[in-house]
């Protein structure tokens, strides 16, 4: 075999395997999208689930959800920016920020059941919140913390070095440079690190199994310290717990479907924005 | 303007410097020369402190620029670092509109009022030799500016706080010939208002715009005097091999 022929069949191969990916996300979609279309109508969108979920809608699942991951995203992001913010900027490398940095790619190695437990022990049953939304919220916040920790990080790291030359320069103190001359031009990366906090967030099961989660409630919660259902829980009980399993195959798809649209407008909606920052600042 | 007094630098263990003792004087320009890996920059980004970013390096000796100590810790760096302002060796504007790239350092400095502000940045263009350029356009995108018109606009954007010493780091070395005579000629007119110290690879450039010339090699000062003295005969042997390009 010669050199062009090898070419060719390296060439085909990473294709391939390119390829591979794609047609799987595909592959779900399609057979998810197929399978639960049917299920979906104003209804199942609005209405709460009736006659032991074999009928009825996924509002409050839909709904759970949503709140369930802005409270991460609201407690997460910000932490978590600020972190990488003192990581990157401010601490020189010593042997405590090796520490951090190994500690925080450690933590986010951890079983996403593992963190349910500690949700549960910690804000549930130490903070004595109960299994709530702001015991759920906080739980799904410590797992995507590291997600966001490590974008940012990224994110502040691509800013060219030069830019913080120019304004330190000028007398900037090294907050000001931060703020104006990092920070604005690390807006698109910190987004992705945004949109993968959330949609981890969204769809994780396990995290809010014993924190938040209700099998069904009866009405909308009302503040952070009631239970909520939401969509994976929703989907995991749906396809275990139920009393026909058969009968509610079709709310299963529709909840699938549903959880997918989701994630995908979340991060279509991320995207946009980003593409936003990323046209506003080029260099 | 600038003394500065048995100035030793490390990168860890490597000792970059090695008693520097070298006097600039105001408004005039004064090239730092030398093979690479001299000192040369390292010692230009003593002289604002630039080298406390970078966490392995360690300065003992003494600067003073104007009345100030630059390396007592009672220093305020942000105030030295206002007084000696530094261009940098590849053009750096932030990617935002001229006009912000130049108001920039006003605004951290708490000036925030917009006629001021408008006349710092025409002030700041004009003696950057860029202003009849861009004046119709101040909003554009400092990323489509040319490489000469960058490294000016990086010049203006250093004018803009009323520095009085300039620091520039081989401010021509990404520039094409004509750029960097643009240059050249607005750092002639720029040392009757500023004290400037220049970094530069180029030999028939630190003649062509120097009032004085700094020979650095291996760290050391070789050599120090005025320009046109140096290049018509230099003192040192390792002087006139560098000026006469047989070794650099």
């Amino acid at each position: 075999m010669n050199r062009k022929h090898m070419q060719w069949l390296a060439f085909t191969l990473l294709k391939l395997c390119a390829l591979m990916v794609v047609a799987v996300l595909f592959v779900i979609i399609f057979d998810i999208a197929s399978k639960g279309a049917g299920a979906i109508s104003w209804e199942f969108l609005t209405e709460a689930p009736k006659n032991h979920m074999t009928q009825g809608g996924i509002f409050p699942a839909i709904w759970g959800t949503l709140l369930l991951s802005i409270g991460a995203i609201l407690l997460a992001f910000p932490t978590g920016v600020l972190t990488a913010i003192y990581l990157t900027e401010y601490s020189a490398q010593s042997r405590t920020i090796i520490f951090i940095d190994a500690a925080i790619t450690n933590l986010a190695g951890v079983p996403s059941i593992v963190f349910g437990l500690f949700g549960f022990a910690l804000f549930v049953a130490f903070f004595g919140f109960g299994a709530s939304m702001l015991a759920g919220s906080l739980t799904l916040a410590l797992m995507v913390l590291p997600i966001i920790i490590k974008t940012s990080e990224e994110a502040l790291l691509s800013v060219p070095h030069s830019f913080r030359e120019a304004s330190l320069a000028l007398g900037a103190t090294k907050w000001q440079t931060v703020r104006h001359s990092v920070l604005p031009y690390a807006v698109p990366g910190l987004l992705t690190g945004l949109i993968l906090g959330v949609s981890r967030a969204a769809g994780e099961t396990a995290p809010i199994l014993f924190t938040a989660a209700a099998y069904f409630l009866p009405s909308l919660p009302s503040s952070v310290f009631d239970q909520t259902m939401a969509l994976p829980y929703h989907l995991y009980i749906l396809s275990t717990q139920s009393f026909n399993l058969k009968a509610t195959e079709h709310l299963q798809y529709g909840t699938a479907l549903v959880l997918l649209g989701l994630v995908l407008a979340l991060n279509l909606a991320a995207i946009i924005v980003r593409s936003h920052f990323r046209r506003k600042y080029r260099w | 303007m600038i003394h500065s007094r048995d100035v030793n630098l490390w990168y860890g263990r490597k000792q970059v410097l090695f008693d520097v003792t070298l006097d600039i004087l105001a408004n005039c320009t004064t090239s730092l020369i030398g093979p690479s890996g001299c000192g040369k920059t390292s010692f230009l980004r003593c002289i604002n402190r630039m080298n406390d970013i970078i966490h392995s390096c360690r300065v003992s000796g003494e600067i003073r620029v104007g009345g100030i100590e630059v390396y007592s810790p009672k220093t305020d760096v942000v105030m030295l670092r206002k007084k000696v302002g530094m261009v940098f060796q590849v053009p750096n504007p932030f990617p935002k509109s001229i006009y912000e790239n130049v108001a920039y350092g006003p605004m951290i400095h708490g000036k925030n009022d917009r006629r001021k502000l408008d006349a710092v940045v025409e002030r700041s263009l004009r003696e950057a030799a860029l202003w009849d350029e861009v004046k119709d356009d101040l909003q554009k995108s400092a990323m489509e500016l040319s490489g000469g018109q960058k490294q000016r606009l990086c010049i203006a954007r250093a004018l803009s706080i009323e520095p009085e010493v300039l620091l520039m780091d081989e401010p021509c070395s990404a520039l094409d010939p004509i750029a960097t005579a643009k240059i050249e000629d607005l750092i002639n007119k720029l040392k009757e208002k500023y004290t400037v110290v220049i970094v530069t690879h180029n030999i028939q450039q630190a003649a062509r715009i120097s009032d004085y010339t700094a020979y650095f090699y291996l760290g050391k000062i070789i050599e120090f005097g005025k320009t046109s003295e140096m290049f018509e005969k230099p003192k040192e042997k390792s002087t006139e091999m560098y000026l006469t390009g047989r070794f650099g």
